[in-house]
């Protein structure tokens, strides 16, 4: 029985459920093709900003044991050389059918509309927009995905500005993440991913008594958040009826079986790019087909959601 | 990769006005030459540096901006961070005679290759250019491995001149035909490059790019699809000649691409 592993995403045709997630890797055409040629079945691109920035200095990812902490401090170089590795990467990977996500934050609710606009110049098949990054300096200033009201605001200016599928990018750090999602699904976000890194979180290095990220803090990524992430996209995909990317933590097939059972569409990989390898994503969906066999699915579509009929939310 | 490792500065030379050799209070028997560390300076920088000689961890590095500069102000006993190492080195024909080219600090690292090539018996040659006399670094250590060394200076105030290149052509004519192994400026490199493919010449060569994370998870030294990283700092001369970006543009911090 033949098993087919593609997915339809806010309308786009993914050919498997694997998404390289953003941050990782995704700073240029030819990585992005890369990855894409390795088999991931999208890739997203490391957020941009209008303009370039050059992050902090080293050391801004390291592992710690359970996952990986990183703060970059998004750095990129901005919309306008974004746009050309975005249309480079489009038309390279045309031929491969593997859609491209242009992933975008900016500081002020109003920005996020003009990059919005300025990176659909380039036709990425998806938008991401990432208000959840936390590694914010400014302690007055909150996250975006903390606020629900901020939240779908930020949903609105973007969807006001593209004609292209809008995914919102939500946190774990948030006590209510299903009135978020709610908020933004309202606002009119197509789709969302769900889960940014989680935290800040500390690691030192007790030899000096200093951070090891010379930023200090870090958002925590990898294994240990996973079950934190599952909860989240179980929480969202229970509330809110559209498309999710479920992100966190995934490492192997299992961990991807997991995500769709409580409701997604696809899967966001970061860190096990780093744990697996560029091979983590055929291993994914090698084993994502075989548990498919065993329980005689023939579509994605046949489990998603499986848990959440279990738990009496269907 | 775990965290980075803290070691006292066991001794520290002066090689010439911008270079120092940072002899670490620790080993990586396991490293390759043409491996990098990343080095730490707590609240200053984290940088790629090749490994010029890994038990004890031995690097040699050139005062060029913040980072170096501050690490030419560190004293023997003070502590920095290792983590490494990273990234695939050379690796050594057994066959062939081995040439080795070298400009400026990337002499250092093929210190270890020399090492390694002479302890394998295989017949090296170590090719290095500087602009001047004053500017050559680790002649004595090539010269106490007993690998035969040539000289080039732009000036010809040291062995004969013109650049390592140049007087690396009449070593390449030689049969058997050697394997060239080369590390420094990228001008070099691709003049290497050039050399290798006018005389059909198998060669690796050592590439730098900006890094941060240093383990393939940043995609910052992105060169072409290839991770310099990961996939590099050495690649073969064929690998180089399909790529756009080589001798051509390299990233600044941004991720923006810069003229070489
Ligand atoms: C694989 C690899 C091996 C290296 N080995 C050595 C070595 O053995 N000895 C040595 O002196 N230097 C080596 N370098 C270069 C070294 O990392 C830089 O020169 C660094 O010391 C500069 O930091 P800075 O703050 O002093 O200068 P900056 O003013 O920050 O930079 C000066 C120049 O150094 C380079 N550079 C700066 N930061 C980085 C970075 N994070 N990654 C890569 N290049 C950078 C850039 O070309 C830049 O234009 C290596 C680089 C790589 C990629
Ligand atoms: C080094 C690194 C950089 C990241 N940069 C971004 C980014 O620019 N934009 C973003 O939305 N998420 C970013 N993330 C978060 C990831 O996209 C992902 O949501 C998170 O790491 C959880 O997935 P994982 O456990 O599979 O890594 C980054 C993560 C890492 C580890
Ligand atoms: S430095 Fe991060 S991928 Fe190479």
């Amino acid at each position: 029985m033949a098993v087919d592993l593609s997915v339809s995403l806010c309308g786009i045709r993914l050919p498997n459920p694997t998404v390289l997630a953003s941050g990782i890797l995704g700073l240029t055409h030819g990585v992005l093709v890369r990855v894409a040629c390795s088999g991931a079945g999208a890739v997203t691109t490391k957020s941009v900003s209008l303009a370039p920035r050059d992050g902090y200095p080293n050391p801004v990812i390291v592992e710690w044991g359970g996952g990986l902490i990183n703060a970059v401090g998004l750095s990129n170089p901005g919309v306008e050389v974004m746009v050309d590795e975005i249309r480079a990467a489009k038309e390279q990977l045309a031929p491969l059918g593997v859609p491209v996500i242009a992933s975008i934050f900016a500081d002020t609710i109003y920005d996020f509309g003009t990059i919005a606009r300025y990176v659909s110049e380039a036709r990425p098949d998806l938008i991401e927009v990432n208000i959840s990054c936390p590694n914010i300096d400014d302690q007055y200033l909150r996250m975006f995905a903390a606020d629900p009201y901020v939240s779908a605001q930020v949903t609105r200016r973007v969807k006001a500005n593209t004609d292209i599928p809008v995914l919102v990018k939500l946190s774990p750090n948030v006590t209510d993440i299903l009135r978020i999602a709610e908020a933004v699904v309202e606002a009119g976000a197509d789709g969302i991913t769900a889960v940014n890194s989680l935290g800040p979180g500390l690691i030192l290095d007790i030899e000096t008594a200093r951070p090891v990220l010379s930023h200090g803090t870090g958002g925590v990524s990898g294994p240990a958040l996973r079950p934190i992430a599952v909860r989240c996209v179980y929480d969202i995909c229970r509330t809110v009826d559209v498309p999710v990317i479920a992100t966190g933590g995934i490492t192997t097939a299992r961990d991807a079986v997991e995500m769709i059972l409580v409701g997604a569409t696809a899967v966001g990989i970061g860190s096990a790019v780093y744990y697996r390898g560029l091979e983590v994503f055929r291993e994914v969906c090698q084993g994502i087909q075989e548990y498919m066999e065993r329980h005689g699915y023939r579509r994605v579509e046949d489990f998603r959601g499986r848990a959440l009929e279990m738990m009496g939310h269907r | 990769m775990p965290l980075p490792q803290i070691v006292p500065i066991r001794e520290i030379y002066v090689e010439n006005r911008r270079v120092r050799t940072f002899v670490l209070d620790t080993a990586l028997p396991e490293a390759q030459p043409g491996q990098f560390v990343m080095l730490w300076l707590p609240g200053v920088d984290e940088k790629p540096i090749s490994i010029a000689y890994p038990s004890p961890l031995t690097l040699t590095v050139a005062r060029v901006g913040p980072f170096s500069t501050a690490l030419h102000r560190v004293r023997e006993g003070e502590r920095v961070g290792v983590r490494g190492p990273f990234g695939r080195g050379f690796h050594l024909q057994p066959d062939r005679p081995a040439l080795l080219i070298g400009g400026g600090y990337g002499v250092a690292p093929l210190y270890f290759l020399a090492w390694h090539a002479v302890r394998q018996e295989i017949p090296t040659t170590v090719v290095m250019g500087a602009r001047r006399a004053n500017d050559l670094i680790y002649v004595d250590r090539f010269q106490a491995l007993g690998v035969e060394l040539v000289i080039a200076t732009d000036d010809g105030s040291a062995g004969r001149q013109g650049t390592a290149v140049e007087a690396a052509l009449e070593i390449a004519r030689r049969d058997p035909p050697p394997v060239v192994y080369a590390c420094g400026p990228e001008p070099m490199l691709v003049a290497v490059l050039h050399l290798c493919q006018k005389h059909g010449l198998p060669g690796q060569l050592s590439v730098e790019r900006y890094m941060k994370c240093g383990f393939g998870i940043c995609g910052q030294c992105s060169l072409d699809g290839m991770l310099v990283c990961l996939d590099g700092p050495v690649f073969s001369v064929e690998q180089l000649a399909s790529l756009t970006e080589f001798g051509r543009f390299r990233r600044n911090p941004t991720g923006r691409r810069m003229p070489v």
